[in-house]
């Protein structure tokens, strides 16, 4: 029943032992992505020099183990790229780079590929640029305002 | 997986030890008396003989004839038989099944199933604590309407249904009544005729029994087709080789039930009772979900604002906890548990949840050592929350 057990060394690793957990104080790009429904919330943060690479990445996630290890991941694997470098990492990549996830959470990496495009977008938006092939993100958290207002 | 040795059992709801008494009794019928019941020789008979004992045992338990009980091989299948069974023998009068949203999926997917094949079902809402309403009940009976199943207690939130009036308002409309009392049998006092029951479905392992053995009471006159087709056991109307080990200890399992419920269940409760009054003075944005008074005495369930339960487990097992989640992401689906959703939970909140499930063998040590490892889950998993984050700055804005 439970996919913990199908949970690779990797993955529980970077469960157990985030890396770049956190926020940073006026980023350069933040971004949100998931939705309470399934239970998946990350929100990613990126400080981007006027090189327009990374030099920074943090994250927060409301989510499962598989979803706290591929924001961990990713962060990992966007920090010292470029914004077009950045833009390649795809869910794939993280996946492949926690030596796989199990098959009902492969959602968990798409995730983290959108998280980094939701930063990126911010990123673009704050300092009117356009990145190619980057489209804008969406999000919806806000089921549980309404609840604790009735 | 674990990272400290002690482990804390707190999943008695999802199952139980066998204990060593009911597996020594079973020990002679896999050993020596292993003859099959159904045998035309002194050695099955006398194995024949223990076997309706322990249907007398059983039946004593709620106020049942020893022959108004049919041993199946659990709970899923009682709920199974019950259902399906009372649907097809009734398929004349009608087709049309009253139930809840909050039911095990075993009478759920069956209602489910049923549906594709032409009957028609209504699933009753509960409220916040999880009762069904008896007038909501009475106001959903139709001309056509051949069965009410609602379950004794709910195996996550471990509310206690008004199993009677429910009963009652079926009986008045000539209605037949299912209850599923796998969590209920050995846990709380059940009669069948004060309750107005007709059927009522248990499972074994949720006692101490082993795992594959239960039954299901069915009243006396109450016309059932066969779930299971084959052979002349239990009345020709579930075949299959006896499972005498298993139904052995079952009754042996339900007798040590029957003997010690009141202290059990008042030890449990002050377990349970303790538990509930840790985590809501110690853990902020803590919501207990069920009945307070009207629940099962071994049953917690907590949501935990701002944190996904899968998360949570897996760090409660690091510190030797194992306890359950109605979390998505236990399932293997996308969505929480039915259960909570039906009780009015924001999925965010539902994802958050956690059972713990309480047996005799625990201590209020064990209790304490939960709620400490807890807190530090809970706090280190709201540190990387983004709802905690755009909750705590709201409030300083607010403020």
């Amino acid at each position: 029943m439970s996919q913990v057990t199908e949970y690779s060394e990797k993955v529980m690793d970077h469960f157990m032992n985030p890396r770049n957990v956190g926020e940073i104080e006026d980023a350069d790009g933040v971004g949100t992505v998931g939705n309470a429904v399934c239970g998946d919330i990350m929100r990613m943060y990126l400080d981007i020099d006027e090189n327009g690479v990374i030099t920074d990445a943090k994250f927060k996630t409301f989510g499962c183990g598989a979803a706290v290890a591929t924001s961990s991941m990713a962060t990992e694997l966007v920090r010292g790229k470029t914004v077009q470098e950045a833009l390649q990492v795809t869910n794939k990549a993280v996946a492949e780079a926690l030596d796989g996830l199990p098959k009902v959470k492969i959602h968990c990496s798409l995730l983290a590929e959108q998280a980094i495009h939701a930063a990126l977008w911010d990123y673009a938006q704050k300092n009117g640029i356009v990145i190619e092939g980057l489209k804008p993100p969406v999000n919806d958290i806000e089921e549980t305002e309404e609840y604790y207002n009735m | 997986m674990r990272t400290v040795d002690r482990m804390i059992y707190l999943d008695n709801a999802a199952t139980t030890r066998v204990k060593p008494e009911v597996l020594e009794a079973m020990r002679p019928y896999f050993e020596e008396q292993y003859g099959n019941p159904a045998g035309a020789y002194t050695f099955a008979g006398r194995i024949n003989a223990e076997v309706e004992n322990a249907r007398k045992t059983v039946a004593g338990l709620i106020g049942a004839k020893p022959g108004e009980i049919y041993f199946t091989a659990g709970g899923s299948e009682s709920d199974n038989w019950a259902i399906k069974g009372i649907a097809y023998a009734l398929e004349k009068k009608g087709r049309h099944i009253i139930t809840s949203k909050i039911e095990h999926h075993a009478v759920l997917k069956t209602c489910e199933y049923l549906e594709k094949h032409g009957w028609e079902v209504t699933y009753l809402d509960v409220d916040r604590n999880g009762f069904v309403d008896p007038a909501a009940l009475e106001n959903a009976i139709r001309p056509d309407t051949v069965l009410v199943s609602v379950m004794f207690a709910n195996n996550e939130i471990g509310t206690l249904q008004p199993v009677a009036e429910l009963g009652r308002v079926a009986h008045a409309r000539g209605v037949l009544f299912h209850t599923d009392a796998v969590q209920a049998y050995g846990h709380v006092a059940i009669d069948v005729d004060e309750m107005n029951v007709d059927l009522l479905s248990v499972s074994g392992h949720k006692i101490n029994a082993p795992k594959g053995v239960g039954f299901l009471y069915v009243r006396s006159g109450v016309r059932i087709d066969p779930l299971i087709h084959g052979g002349a056991q239990e009345k020709g109307k579930r075949a299959g080789t006896t499972n005498v080990p298993g139904i052995i200890g079952l009754a042996k399992a339900s007798e040590l039930a029957r003997d010690t419920l009141d202290e059990r269940a008042a030890y449990e409760k002050e377990l349970r009772d303790h538990l509930i009054a840790r985590i809501e003075s110690e853990i902020p944005y803590a919501v207990l979900n069920g009945d307070r008074e009207k629940r099962l005495p071994n049953n917690v369930n907590f949501s935990f604002r701002f944190i996904e339960g899968e998360s949570l487990l897996i760090l409660l097992d690091q510190a030797g906890v194992c306890g359950s989640s109605g979390s998505a992401c236990t399932s293997g689906s996308l969505d929480p548990s039915h259960v909570l959703l039906a009780i009015g939970l924001p999925h965010e909140i539902a994802h958050g949840s956690l059972r713990l499930t309480l047996s005799e063998e625990n201590t209020l040590e064990e209790t304490d050592y939960a709620v400490d490892s807890l807190k530090r889950i809970v706090e280190r998993l709201r540190g990387m929350s983004p709802l905690y984050e755009d909750f705590i700055k709201k409030q300083g804005a607010k403020s």
